[in-house]
């Protein structure tokens, strides 16, 4: 376990590792995407409150899902990174930043396109709606402050801070619903006891979720190899990479 | 043939096609900017490569 730990710390070992695995996650993703989308759209039965409007969930919660998991990834890296002094945390970090970012920027707009037919509104400042988008500013201002420092090594330390600490809006944004008076729905799928959707509709979205965490994966590892190649220019293995 | 009442989406198409519509658009956006980013960092890479090699001579 600790020698598979230490491995991940080599950024040789993670450039082959991130290249070996980019072609199969990425077949994976579009495998899971496709029948997804076909059984979300065309297979699974109108909702009977919602009626045909409710298929945007199959985009929705997918990237609303994804946004919170990014984060976390994000700030695991970061907090590696600053406990450990691992380099490759830093470029996790950077590498999840802005595929997080756009995929929370997916959630708010498709659920703003959701919220106009079922609330009557684009946006209200309800607690999900807004734990949401303090979540997009956190990914903001940690590409930013990453940027903001002519030394790379004190801006990923100032950025891996920030992600560290920002971590508590993940369990706001996710208990939102519980814990304060939401016009957003409560948990359907992720909650005690079975899940409150028919499998006609539950299946799709659940492909739709592999999808998209597999569709993540494989743009973190094409980000992540461009991260380790701009940190380790000078080393001998990177010569060898390219010359290849 | 898909019917004009799949497309109609029951009067909610206005919401459903540009919701799925910008979903395809970040999708491509993440996989085109990504390897956009890894070729540029190859090209560096190259580029200190050939530097350090004029030096040596």
């Amino acid at each position: 376990m600790w020698t598979w730990f230490y491995k991940l710390a080599s950024p040789p070992y993670v450039y082959g590792v991130a290249a070996a695995l980019i072609p199969w996650l990425l077949g994976g993703a579009a495998l899971a995407m496709v029948y997804g989308l076909i059984a979300g759209l065309a297979i699974a039965p109108p909702d009977y409150q919602q009626g045909e409007a409710y298929r945007m969930i199959y985009v929705h919660v997918p990237s609303a899902v994804l946004s919170l998991t990014i984060y976390t990834v994000m700030a695991a890296a970061s907090a590696v990174a600053l406990i450990w002094r691992i380099k490759v945390g830093h470029a996790v970090s950077a590498a999840a930043a802005p595929i997080g970012a756009s995929f929370t920027l997916l959630a708010l707009v498709t659920g703003s396109l959701w919220g106009r037919p079922m609330w009557g509104t684009y946006w209200a400042w309800d607690p999900r709606l807004t734990s949401e988008l303090i979540l997009l500013f956190l990914y903001v201002g940690v590409m930013s402050l990453r940027s903001a420092f002519e030394d790379p090594s004190r801006g990923d330390r100032a950025a891996a801070l920030l992600a560290t600490v920002g971590v508590v809006n993940v369990p706001i944004v996710h208990f939102s619903v519980v814990w304060w008076n939401s016009l957003h729905q409560g948990a359907t799928i992720v909650r005690l006891g079975a899940p409150k959707m028919p499998g006609s509709m539950l299946w799709p979205l659940l492909s739709m979720w592999l999808g998209f965490m597999l569709f993540f994966a494989a743009v973190l590892c094409i980000r992540l190899q461009g991260e380790v190649l701009n940190r380790e220019r000078q080393s001998t293995w990177v010569r060898e990479a390219v010359k290849s | 043939m898909i019917s004009s009442s799949f497309w109609a989406m029951g009067g909610y198409a206005r919401y459903v096609w540009p919701c799925f519509a910008f979903a395809c658009l970040v999708l491509a956006w993440n996989l085109w900017a990504a390897r956009r980013f890894r070729v540029a960092a190859q090209l560096r890479a190259r580029r200190a490569m050939e530097m350090a090699a004029v030096e040596e001579t």
